[in-house]
């Protein structure tokens, strides 16, 4: 017995040891470029499986006006500040164009009333934040496939990329890509309203994208310019989108 | 009838005969040990020996003090024993790198949405008091201080951080969320093809019909409450009867394995936007992605709560014996003399 007792002081011991070193071994792993591709490899994992599922590009769930949050969170950026936006603002959007360039044959730009008065599409969706907290709103826009065929693509366009009038961190404008399978999806909406009035300067005036099967970081807001590309590495930090350069996954539909 | 895999998958059992099925019980254990103890205790192995028998023999199983007699058996097989130690190793990770996801909002709420302004049903928060920052946790209408642990712990330079969960329980033990899901989603994809394998093996091999099922006379209420009142006084099956599980660890691990383990995937995928365009019918079987939250945590708990007492039990069943069998496979089953 006695034998076994020690054995046990010396397991509880290494136990008590091993949390230690896994966590000390966790922090540096955490730390080591080679270890977070290893895990990174998940991502892409992720990704493929669910395309290979949402092969009948299924919807997000829609939600009755029942369902709608009370108050609609306000995250990342409250108001992007600087004079040009400021004097966006004070004209509401009048001056405002959405610029459609890069790979596309017919490069375009577009008033807030000429996306107005094309086809719209209004869903209730629910936002889902990378915290994990939910929101769930009215959403009124123009489907994104509705402007890209306006614009046309060019065969190499591969992402479509949104510059976004707001520095979440100084010197970094936001900006945010997705692939073409969430490009051409029936919920993917330039966003003009919420709720029924048009956006506040907090959920992103005049224009947010909804990308409704991703996390909230994929809503880019303030949404200035559209350009169709072929690559995402040679803009700015290389990763596709603002969280994504400072380590989120591209593929937020987990 | 026993853990072993060296039985029919049905053996037939009745206790209140007396006769034939308890023959080691039954039997005066005059043998000491090895070789004739096997015999005796399974004379239906004589008729139809196995090959996955590890006979006993002297050399195997020295026992100096020759007072109980001890039988080698083969009890966990290779698949189980993989599996098990690859789950140890991605349910912590898992665990640890939720802790982490959850500090990033550490609020639950129940129903479709929920945010800072919406109703929690649980939450860890930190309050300024004039003896500085206090973690207090609620429950429902319930509220505890839990200052150190929950809400407000030291962080990496030792100062009072507001945080739900202490730094030692998280990966990475800084906050890093972008990191925490990296880790989470490698681990959740290796979790989910290890269950998988374990599963269809289990399937395959009959593991779960003949070692996890509870017999038809363990599953009486007499024996159930017998189980509870030996775990009660820590009492350890021996002889015959540790051949196999329990009744309540049969219950135990069925729960886990058929209920919580998949609660945790099916819950984990009914927070990803991407998967509910795939399977919506996850939001209503769960009650909206917040109650999937919520119940996600709850049964990460009860995990936790599982392995705690599982290791537990491995100490207070012999800590040498039981993890050997989960490395080799083999375990010694000791029949005392008198029980």
């Amino acid at each position: 017995m006695s034998g076994l007792i020690l054995s046990r002081r010396g397991l509880v011991a290494s136990a008590a040891a091993g949390l230690g070193g896994l966590l000390a071994g966790c922090d540096q792993a955490s730390r080591s470029p080679q270890v977070l591709n290893i895990l990174q490899s998940a991502e892409g994992l992720s990704y493929r499986t669910q395309r290979l599922l949402q092969s009948g590009q299924p919807l997000a769930r829609e939600f009755s006006h029942s369902d709608l949050s009370p108050i609609f969170k306000v995250n990342g950026t409250e108001h992007p500040g600087g004079d040009a936006y400021k004097a966006l603002l004070d004209t509401q959007f009048a001056n405002w164009r959405l610029a459609v360039t890069g790979l596309v044959p017919r490069p375009l730009s577009l008033s807030l009333a000429q996306l107005r008065a094309m086809p719209g599409r209004t869903q209730i969706t629910r936002h889902d934040c990378v915290e994990g907290w939910s929101a769930i709103g009215q959403w009124s826009g123009v489907p994104l496939s509705q402007v890209l065929r306006l614009s046309g693509l060019a065969a190499n366009a591969r992402f479509i990329v949104f510059h976004c009038a707001d520095e979440l961190a100084a010197g970094s404008l936001y900006y945010e890509s997705i692939d073409l399978v969430d490009a051409f999806h029936p919920q993917t909406i330039l966003a003009y309203d919420l709720n029924g009035a048009p956006l506040e300067v907090g959920h992103g005036a005049p224009l947010r994208l909804r990308v409704e099967r991703q996390l909230g970081y994929k809503q880019a807001k303030y949404v200035m310019s559209i350009e169709a590309v072929d690559r995402l590495d040679n803009i700015q930090g290389g990763k596709g989108g603002f969280w994504e350069d400072r380590g989120y996954e591209w593929y937020a539909g987990i | 009838m026993s853990a072993s895999d060296t039985d029919p998958p049905e053996p037939p059992i009745e206790p209140e005969a007396g006769a034939s099925p308890e023959p080691a019980l039954a039997q005066p254990v005059a043998e000491a040990m090895e070789a004739p103890v096997a015999a005796a205790v399974l004379p239906e192995l004589t008729a139809a020996p196995e090959p996955e028998v590890v006979s006993p023999s002297p050399t195997e199983t020295p026992t100096p003090l020759a007072k109980p007699a001890r039988e080698v058996i083969y009890r966990h097989g290779v698949i189980v024993r993989l599996t098990h130690w690859i789950n140890v190793l991605a349910i912590s990770l898992l665990v640890m790198s939720g802790a982490q996801i959850f500090n990033a909002h550490p609020r639950l709420y129940w129903g479709q949405y929920g945010a800072d302004a919406d109703k929690s049903v649980a939450e860890m928060a930190a309050m300024n008091s004039p003896h500085g920052l206090v973690g207090v946790t609620h429950v429902g209408g319930l509220k505890l201080t839990t200052t150190g642990f929950l809400g407000v712990s030291n962080g990496p330079n030792g100062q009072p951080t507001v945080q739900g969960f202490p730094g030692w329980l998280t990966i990475p033990s800084y906050r890093d969320l972008a990191t925490g899901r990296h880790w989470h989603f490698f681990f959740a994809w290796l979790f989910v093809i290890n269950g998988l394998i374990y599963l269809i093996a289990g399937l395959i091999s009959g593991h779960f019909r003949r070692d996890l099922a509870p017999t038809g006379e363990q599953i009486r209420p007499r024996s159930i409450l017998q189980s509870i009142w030996d775990h009660v006084r820590l009492k350890h099956p021996t002889g015959e009867e540790a051949r196999r599980y329990n009744v309540l660890q049969k219950l135990t691990y069925l729960i886990v394995i058929f209920i919580l383990l998949p609660l945790m995937v099916g819950t984990g995928l009914t927070m990803s936007p991407g998967f509910d365009s795939i399977l919506p019918g996850l939001l209503a079987l769960f009650g909206g992605r917040q109650s999937a939250r919520t119940i996600h945590f709850i049964s990460a708990n009860l995990i936790v709560l599982f392995v705690l007492v599982h290791v537990v039990e491995v100490f207070l069943a012999g800590v040498v014996n039981e993890i050997r069998s989960m490395i080799t496979g083999r375990y010694v089953v000791t029949t005392e003399a008198h029980r």
